[in-house]
């Protein structure tokens, strides 16, 4: 654009100016780039669900476990392709303060149903093999340092075993990861067969069933003939997709999505103010000029995108500053927070409504400047020059 | 000096003072021949920038038409006049009014970012109009490192840089001591003897209107023909 010259020197004819502009549009977007990774992270993975897969837990409780003999009867189930089981444990390594998802499960059906992890082919069968054998993503391997063939006792703050301990051992067999930047790997996965033989009690259930839609079968069908076929037992089910699942898991934490965005919009309401005030500045300064360009032919149009273009500039220069910062943070922070709070991610949506708010706020705090060039009156401008 | 670049037929221009109107303009005819080089001399307030504004389409008579190389001015709309003076017009003021961001070779490349030449064209366009008014050596330098008189030479290459047949200068020399004006007047005389600018100046300074062919002196809302002594 032939414009540009003008437009960025303009722009930095007051460096200081200007540099403390940029700074507060950078710290503006450095913000929105980290709540928005976290906020991220409380949504659950939402973004991330699979619609055909479908969660079945108890009607009354999440935590109330189902009945292993309710397997067979939802396999058997019109529209259900496969079924697997996971349960939580709810333990932590070493420290309280080291918790992390860890669950029962039967290795073969449940690497089936989620085929986003990968892990080699002999340290899956390493895991099969072992009755006591575990396997962690790489996330979580990551931020305690574990290799194949760790010793890792995990402390029970639920399940108590049969002989009185709260100490499980497992041996870590695989490491696995996932192919989708956005999925979360904090999770450790151990043979449901030990957790069944070994736990002192609420033997012969799971904590929920994960199933997978038959190609062609409406989800929504699926879900109400199972819940149906469950009804009056004394454990009613509850059948909804794995991102209703993930919604209602999150709702623990609060509103965290609207304090994120009442902490963003008073960051860039102040932002308007402070680059709004720059922008009118700038356009009073450079009257004279204005006019001068307007003398040459230079159209009413065209000044006032030169104006608003000098706006949006100043927005996209700290605003890609803050988040690429953002972005670099967040790296860190996903590997940082993987035990708190898992799947901390920058999405590329996020990104892009980053690029579309810097836009806006530079049009939003340039547009009445702009305005005010485009509708100067030379002759005026000129006498008092 | 036969054909007539521009006209003024029965051109006032009142302005509206709060309720007071002055009549700064008063039915005023002029003829400006191609080729010509007019110096206007009068008090402040009299109406000479007044009577510029009107021959560069930056202001439309309240009464009267402006013609300029065949186009009406004084019927145009203000877009149309802005595409106009793109081309057809060059303006020098007393205090250069250069743009302070952009380099002397950038502050004369401007008016030709409005013509569909590119980059190269114009840098090159820009050049030789610096070539011209003698500063092809400080292309690259700001106008805050340029004395008054490179300053308004830079201004001039400016106004001639998209080749229009007229320039209109508002007191050039005003802000310039005695060596320097004369130095911007003789240019001005170049451009109108070796380019065939027509040059219309104001200037208060009976010695720089001695660089123009005729000199009308402006007074009370008419021009009056006062041939060089
Ligand atoms: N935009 C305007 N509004 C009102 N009065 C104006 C305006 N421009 C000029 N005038 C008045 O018109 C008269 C002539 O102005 P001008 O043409 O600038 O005079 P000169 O250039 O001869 O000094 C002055 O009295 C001035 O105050
Ligand atoms: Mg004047």
């Amino acid at each position: 654009m032939k414009y540009f010259r003008l437009i960025w020197k303009n722009a930095w004819r007051k460096k200081i100016r200007t540099s403390l502009t940029i700074l507060s549009v950078f710290v503006a977007f450095l913000l929105f780039a980290l709540l928005s990774a976290i906020g991220f992270a409380f949504r659950g993975g939402v973004d991330v669900a699979d619609a055909e897969r479908l969660i079945i837990i108890d009607k009354v409780s999440l935590i109330n476990p189902l009945p292993m003999s309710y397997m067979n009867r939802v396999a058997a189930t019109d529209g259900v392709e496969s079924v697997t089981h996971a349960s939580w444990f709810g333990g932590y390594y070493q420290e309280p303060r080291n918790q992390f998802g860890q669950f029962p499960v039967d290795p073969q059906s449940y690497f089936d149903m989620y085929p986003e992890f990968k892990m080699p082919a002999e340290q899956f069968e390493a895991f099969k093999r072992n009755r006591t054998g575990a396997v962690v993503g790489q996330e979580l391997a990551k931020t305690y340092g574990w290799k194949v063939g760790d010793q890792i006792p995990i402390q029970a703050t639920i399940w108590t075993k049969a002989d009185g301990g709260r100490t499980w051992e497992f041996q870590l067999e695989g490491i696995f990861s996932t192919d989708d930047p956005r999925g979360s790997t904090a999770l450790m996965l151990f043979q449901y067969d030990y957790f069944e033989e070994a736990r002192a009690f609420a033997k012969g259930t799971v904590g929920w069933y994960i199933l997978r839609v038959a190609k062609g079968a409406d989800p929504i069908q699926v879900a109400k003939a199972i819940d149906l076929q469950f009804a009056n037992s004394p454990n009613e089910t509850e059948t909804s997709t794995e991102a209703a699942f993930a919604q209602s898991f999150t709702k623990q934490f609060g509103n965290i999505a609207l304090i994120v965005t009442l902490i963003l919009g008073a960051v860039f309401f102040t932002l308007l103010l402070v680059s709004g005030n720059t922008m009118s500045q700038s356009v009073r300064e450079k009257i004279p000029e204005l006019a001068v360009l307007k003398t040459l032919g230079f159209g009413d149009r065209t000044v006032l995108g030169i104006v608003l273009s000098e706006s949006i500039l100043i927005m996209l220069l700290g605003g890609l500053l803050g988040l690429g910062t953002g972005w670099l943070f967040v790296q860190g922070l996903a590997k940082g927070m993987a035990a708190f709070l898992p799947g901390v991610y920058l999405s590329p949506a996020a990104l892009a409504g980053g690029v579309a708010m810097m836009i806006g706020a530079g049009i939003l705090a340039g547009i009445f400047p702009a305005l005010k060039a485009m509708r100067l009156s030379i002759i005026e401008a000129l006498a008092r020059s | 000096m036969s054909e007539i670049l521009a006209r003024l037929e029965g051109v006032s221009r009142i302005y509206q003072k709060g309720k007071e109107k002055v009549e700064v303009l008063h039915e005023l005819n002029l003829e400006i021949p191609k080729g010509d080089f007019i110096a206007i001399m009068g008090p402040s307030g009299s109406g000479k920038t007044t009577l510029l504004n009107l021959l560069g389409g930056l202001d439309k008579p309240t009464a009267g038409t402006v013609t300029v190389g065949g186009a009406e001015l004084s019927a145009m709309s203000n877009s149309q006049l802005s595409h106009w003076r793109s081309t057809n017009v060059g303006f020098i003021f007393q205090f250069y009014n250069l743009l302070p961001v952009l380099t002397a070779l950038r502050n004369v490349e401007l008016p030709l970012l409005l013509t569909d030449f590119n980059s190269k064209e114009r840098v090159k366009r820009a050049s030789i109009a610096l070539d011209i008014v003698g500063l092809a050596d400080r292309a690259k330098h700001y106008p805050r490192e340029l004395s008054g008189g490179q300053e308004q030479r830079v201004a001039i290459a400016r106004a001639i840089v998209s080749d229009p047949s007229l320039l209109l200068c508002d007191e050039p020399t005003g802000d310039l001591d005695r060596e320097t004006a004369d130095e911007i007047l003789r240019l001005l005389q170049v451009l109108n003897r070796e380019h065939g600018k027509t040059i219309v100046m104001v200037t208060h300074d009976a010695q720089a209107a001695d660089y123009a062919n005729r000199t009308l002196h402006c007074d009370k809302g008419t021009l009056e023909a006062k041939e060089a002594a």
